[in-house]
């Protein structure tokens, strides 16, 4: 434990306005802490930049699931355990449960939330890329009141956001409709469980008379950013899955993405890898797409 | 000029440890598992990384498994925290306890707090757990000495015994 | 027929309900009052001179108590083969995270910050960081030649072989660092009063190791330093050695303050600064009849041992002396060498040497059995050692085993032969290629040569005023056993309840030194010198009258109570005396280099998906002959916990190092399998006895982390048909050699010449 804790204040207001007060007050002073399993690691390791901290952690206004009309909202500060214990999610929303049954051990599912993921932006995050697939509209919040954008323009860069230094993600509102559609995540890392992904991969697809109809592709630590494959997307959309188009897909995933050489692996492995997922997640929508 | 990093003051936070309200000073942003440790003495749960990877300094929180080494001070209040000393009844033992006796689910008994406590609240959800639900639920407790074969006989003893022994 | 009562029971562990309730009390729960805690500045670069230490502001430096090598009263070193390795840097610095400075202070979080606080200047020299680097010589950093040690061990004409051989058979297999990852990071306490002298407190394997170091570095006679063991969080060889570091540390500041300091490593400072397994390179050069019979062999072993000797010559001896396996070598050049370089000097870790020459033999046996195209199982049945035969070092094999009928065995209860056959038909058609791969290995148990009779091993039993009986012995429990075991023992021979044995806590004041906690000795080395203390106690209450020939437990604990209210004191020693039988030379390297090998054959199936290039270990088979099972539940437990760390060194962990630095010292980049990595791993026994040993047992702890990285690697080359010859085996490692055959379009040839 490297910190010093008298150094660093954490203000704990207790409602969702008041901490948006705090922010607004002095933006970019405050570093919200939810349930800590990202920052506080940097802050053990005497890492964490930031002294002075709010606790976001259990706020009733951001822990809630709410369903109106044909959508859901999902409250930031929903943990992923949360997300696992709800019905609607495992049913509707089977990529979001899976990559939160993956992230971390139980004990960081029951603090780590889903909002945290999202800000803290790291390409390597397991729910972002099922949020690119849901097309997610992220709601944010402020002082001075809300604003929705969509979550595939979330992102500026490497761990960047357009989250604006007063701000809190709120919710991530999904649209109902994706029941029809074959779901598949596969998350690629040094073990089973309590790992860092290396490649992770969600995809949905659904097939109309034998030819992809719609599919919907992204990635995460391939790139700076989870990734959406777009044009893999269109390379497939229309077609037949057939040998010739898996391999052709394989190919143009590993190259649409731009993954780099780290602690954890190499580019080359992780976009061998990637192309493979894709090949995989076609093969079997071309078996399963047909039940749905 | 960077100015040097102030000093603040500690804070009166109250909780439950093991049925007993306690209130310690404690800076807002010291860990649970120090504040455990060290100011409640309360030394069965352990570091063994800092960083929420080996489950050694896993506590209940309000009935929920959690890294204590990651939890903040402040976002302990009010809650009700279970560790392993919370667990024995006097002179007798936690069935949880006695089948890692029994099995041999303690080597060093370093891991064995924070795996007990996954076991406990692994066996809280799913109380006749199959194996590979018990490997899932105690993933993130680390063990270096017994390769978990024995861990897992022991929460799967339990589930065939029943919880309350 | 056992007819033993608590030997080859599975009692409870001794000290198990302190652990299962979080009373067991390991040091960092320890708090002395006045206690002030340490902490290293250490070097940030591989070598260089030191050329200014300033200390910075932000941090009152008046608070805080500094030690440098100045303050060592004694000699500035660790004490242990040689004096080389230094407790504190003075002037040079040859490795990164080498220690310089020592800081104390009572507020424990202030400690980190003052360590960033001082600054080290140096003036960089040219450092070297492998085997290869080390042997060219570019720098020599060690000695005349960067060379810690050699051995030669030879045996018969090898040099007449090459012209008889049908097949020469060559190959290269190189072994990565391993870090021990004790849940318990390293961590001591000391305490020093100028009457009392030094007493410290702490998580080790060997505290009259710890004892010698000390008494060298402060130069105080024996009797003035204390030395005692707290419950100990995991070790595995990596806390034989480093804590006489950490206690010297702790014991300076403690000396410099007049207070008790605690220094306890975080996981960071752990991983990066202390010793892990030494690197190999193992070179096999085989003269292989046409019928498969090895007719003889050269092999190269080289270890890495980081910049200062510690323990690799005797990592090297083991290594060498295990590097031809469980086979009957005609004749063989063994020619081994420990090598420095400027990285953290390595250290013990289980299996000590003989994993890194083994997994190279096992690989080798495989290449052996492709180029003569013989089976994996068959090549090495051709070869087996058999009762009568002599090792590599000239042992002769004693004991009625059967290598040949283990390998049956082994092979059955896996079901090898049919799997083998079935994943060939099933791979053709498969994204998930499974195999099946085997490993025969042996592990001698016990120091090496006249290592046990240099060690003079001394054990104590003692009566106790209530009538129980108390084990005085330094050697330590860690988790695989010695409290139970040894209590077991002494039960067993006294013949009273197991609950009428306890054992001494290791504290250099109160019991004899039995020697190291290492080599696999505890149970038969010293739990035999156990046995003759407990029937020295016995002899003594019938030769005063108390106890008749036969007796019941409440009789003899009546005995003991009469004995010492009449007399004070009972207590019998016993002292190792080499068996007359075990003759080695140590200039040649020749003659009976252990009392006893355990045997195994051990079994792994794999599955690669090649989608992901992981390795998955679907099942494992272990099998081995371990004289006598003293308790099934520690023996499985040791068997199977030694198993998950070989599997760890085959597939997982992998320290990446720059410079000389582990960039990964942490436990989220350091992997290590979690509970849903590993498969079922079934574990059988088979007990052949040993005259050497307490109730016919042999070491085992070590045994389990020989066989199963080469049975994985042969697993994995029989599901891909690539020949991988170094661990640990990452899948990004597996993508490159897959990527490269499909490239390829054909496998590399076998590079063994037929003549």
């Amino acid at each position: 434990m490297r910190a010093r804790p008298a150094e660093y204040e954490l203000a704990a207001p207790g409602t969702l306005s008041a901490v948006l007060s705090l922010l607004a007050q002095e933006p970019g002073e405050w570093l919200p802490i939810a349930g800590g399993t990202d920052v506080m690691v940097q802050y053990s390791a005497g890492r964490l930049p930031s002294r002075k901290l709010v606790s976001i952690w259990n706020l009733p206004e951001l822990r809630r699931i709410e369903t109106i009309g044909g959508k859901i909202w999902i409250g930031a500060g929903c943990t992923y355990a949360d997300l696992c214990d709800q019905e609607i999610v495992r049913r509707e929303f089977s990529l979001l449960a899976s990559a939160a049954r993956w992230t971390g051990g139980i004990a960081n599912q029951n603090r780590g939330t889903i909002g945290g993921n999202i800000v803290n932006a790291s390409p390597a995050g397991d729910s972002l890329p099922a949020l690119m697939v849901y097309d997610a509209d992220l709601i944010l919040v402020s002082a001075k009141g809300r604003r929705s954008v969509s979550y595939s323009d979330f992102h500026t860069g490497y761990r960047k956001t357009r989250l604006a230094p007063d701000e809190l993600v709120e919710s991530i509102c999904l649209d109902r409709r994706f029941s029809g559609y074959y779901a598949h995540a596969r998350k690629v890392g040094a073990r089973h469980a309590q790992a860092i992904s290396k490649v992770c991969f969600a995809a949905l697809g659904r097939l109309a008379d034998g030819v992809v109809d719609d599919v919907r592709l992204a990635m995460g630590s391939v790139a700076p950013v989870p990734l959406r494959l777009s044009e893999t997307e269109r390379l497939v959309k229309g077609h037949r899955i057939e040998p010739e188009l898996m391999r052709l897909a394989s190919r143009t995933a590993a190259a649409e993405i731009r993954p780099i050489d780290d602690i954890r692996s190499t580019a080359r492995y992780r976009a061998a890898v990637a192309g493979n997922l894709v090949a995989e997640f076609l093969e079997r929508l071309s078996v399963r797409g047909r039940t749905i | 000029m960077i100015e040097p990093p102030q000093s603040h003051t500690k804070c009166e936070i109250s909780f439950q440890v093991n049925g007993k309200l306690v209130a310690v000073r404690a800076y807002p942003m010291e860990r649970l598992l120090d504040v455990l440790r060290e100011e409640l003495g309360l030394t069965g749960t352990k570091e063994g990384c800092g960083e929420g990877e080996c489950g050694s300094c896993s506590v209940l929180m309000d009935g929920v498994l959690v890294n204590s080494c990651l939890v903040p001070a402040l976002q302990a209040k009010g809650v009700n925290i279970t560790t392993v000393e919370g667990l024995a009844e006097d002179e007798r033992l936690h069935a949880l306890q006695q089948a890692f006796l029994d099995c041999g689910g303690a080597q060093c008994g370093i891991c064995t707090p924070g795996m007990i406590l996954a076991a406990l609240h692994l066996l809280g959800k799913k109380p006749q757990p199959t194996i590979e639900e018990i490997r899932e639920g105690l993933s993130g407790n680390l063990c270096r000495c017994t390769g978990y074969a024995q861990i897992i006989e022991a929460v799967a003893e339990v589930g065939r015994r029943g919880i309350a022994g | 027929m056992n007819t033993n009562r608590i030997v080859g029971k599975s009692v409870p562990r001794l000290e198990g309900r302190g652990k299962v309730t979080g009373q067991a009390l390991y040091v960092d729960d320890i708090v002395l009052p006045g206690m002030l805690f340490g902490a290293t500045v250490r070097s940030r670069i591989p070598r260089g001179r030191i050329t200014k230490i300033t200390f910075g502001p932000g941090v009152d430096w008046n608070e805080f108590v500094i030690v440098s090598a100045k303050d060592i009263p004694g000699k500035n070193c660790i004490a242990l083969i040689d004096d080389d390795e230094p407790c504190l840097a003075d002037g040079k610095v040859n490795h990164p995270e080498e220690p310089i400075l020592l800081l104390a202070h009572p507020d424990r979080r202030l400690l980190p910050q003052a360590v960033e606080a001082v600054s080290v200047e140096y003036e960089p020299l040219p450092a070297i960081f492998s085997i290869e680097e080390s042997e060219q010589h570019s720098q020599i950093i060690w000695g005349a030649d960067n060379v810690f040690k050699s051995y030669l061990i030879e045996k018969g004409d090898l040099d007449a072989v090459w012209e008889r051989a049908d097949y020469i058979v060559e190959g290269e297999y190189a072994t990565g660092a391993q870090e021990q990852l004790y849940i318990e990071n390293n961590g001591m306490i000391a305490a020093f009063d100028p009457q009392q002298g030094l007493t410290v407190w702490g998580s080790m394997q060997c505290p009259y190791y710890v004892h010698k170091s000390l008494v060298k570095l402060f130069n105080l006679p024996a009797e003035r330093v204390r030395v005692v063991q707290t419950e100990t969080g995991g070790a595995f060889g990596g806390k034989e050695d480093y804590p006489s570091m950490i206690a010297g540390h702790a014991a300076l500041l403690a000396m410099k303050s007049g207070r008790p300091v605690k220094i306890v490593y975080d996981r960071m400072e752990d991983m990066a600064a202390t010793t892990k397994r030494h690197p190999s390179r193992t070179r096999h050069r085989t003269a292989v009849s046409k019928e498969g019979k090895i007719l003889g062999g050269e092999i190269e072993f080289a270890i890495d041992g980081g910049a200062y000797e510690t323990l690799s010559p005797v990592v090297l001896s083991r290594g060498a002396i295990h590097a031809g396996g469980a086979y009957y070598w005609p004749s063989i050049r063994i020619r081994a060498k420990a090598v420095a370089t400027n990285t953290p000097p390595q250290g013990a870790f289980r299996g000590f040497g003989a994993p890194q020459s083994l997994f190279a033999l096992e690989r080798h046996m495989d290449r052996i059995a492709q180029v003569i195209q013989l089976s994996p199982a068959e090549i090495r049945r051709r070869n087996f050692i058999k009762p009568g035969e002599t090792t590599t070092t000239g042992q002769t094999v004693t004991e009625a085993i059967n290598l040949g009928k283990l390998l049956d065995r082994a092979m059955e209860i896996s079901d090898y032969s049919a799997k083998k056959e079935r994943f060939a038909k099933e791979n053709r058609n498969s994204t998930r290629k499974k195999g099946i791969g085997l490993a025969s290995f042996l592990h001698g148990a016990g120091f090496t040569g006249s290592g046990e009779r240099f060690l003079s091993s001394v054990v104590g039993v003692e009566g106790c005023a209530e009538g129980t009986v108390r084990i005085l012995v330094s050697s330590t429990e860690f988790g695989q056993g010695t409290n139970t075991v040894l209590c077991q023992i002494v039960a067993e021979a006294l013949k009273v309840r197991y609950e009428d044995v306890s054992i001494a806590r290791p504290d250099t004041q109160e019991v004899p030194n039995s020697g190291p906690t290492v080599a696999s000795r505890t149970v038969m080395v010293v739990g035999k010198l156990v046995q003759s203390a407990a029937l020295g106690i016995q002899q003594t209450l019938e030769a005063s009258g108390l106890l008749g020939a036969t007796y019941s437990p409440e009789e003899f604990r009546a005995a003991v109570r009469a004995y010492v209210a009449k007399n004070g004191k009972l207590q019998a020693l016993a002292r190792y005396e080499q068996p007359e039988d075990i003759v080695w030379d140590e200039q040649k390297y020749r003659g009976s280099a252990y009392a006893a090998f355990a045997w195994a054959v051990y079994v792994a199936e794999v599955a690669v998906d090649l989608t992901s290039y992981s390795v998955s270990v679907d099942d494992f088979v272990a099998l081995q002959e371990v004289g006598r099972v003293l308790n099934p539940v520690l023996a499985k437990g040791q068997i199977i916990g030694g198993i998950a760390q070989g599997i760890g060194f085959a597939l997982y962990e992998k320290v990446i190092w720059q410079e000389g630095r582990m960039q990964n010292g942490q436990m989220t980049n350091y992997i290590i399998p979690t509970s849903a990595d590993l498969a079922p791993i079934r574990v059988y026994f088979e007990e052949l006895g040993n005259v050497h040993g307490a109730f016919g047992a042999k070491g085992i702890g070590e045994l389990p982390m020989d066989g199963p990285a080469p049975a994985v690697i042969n697993a994995v080359e029989d599901a891909l048909g690539v020949p991988f010859r170094s661990i640990p085996l990452l899948p990004e490692d597996i993508f490159d050699a897959v990527a490269n055959e499909r490239e390829r379009e054909r496998f590399s040839p076998v590079a063994g010449d037929r003549r």
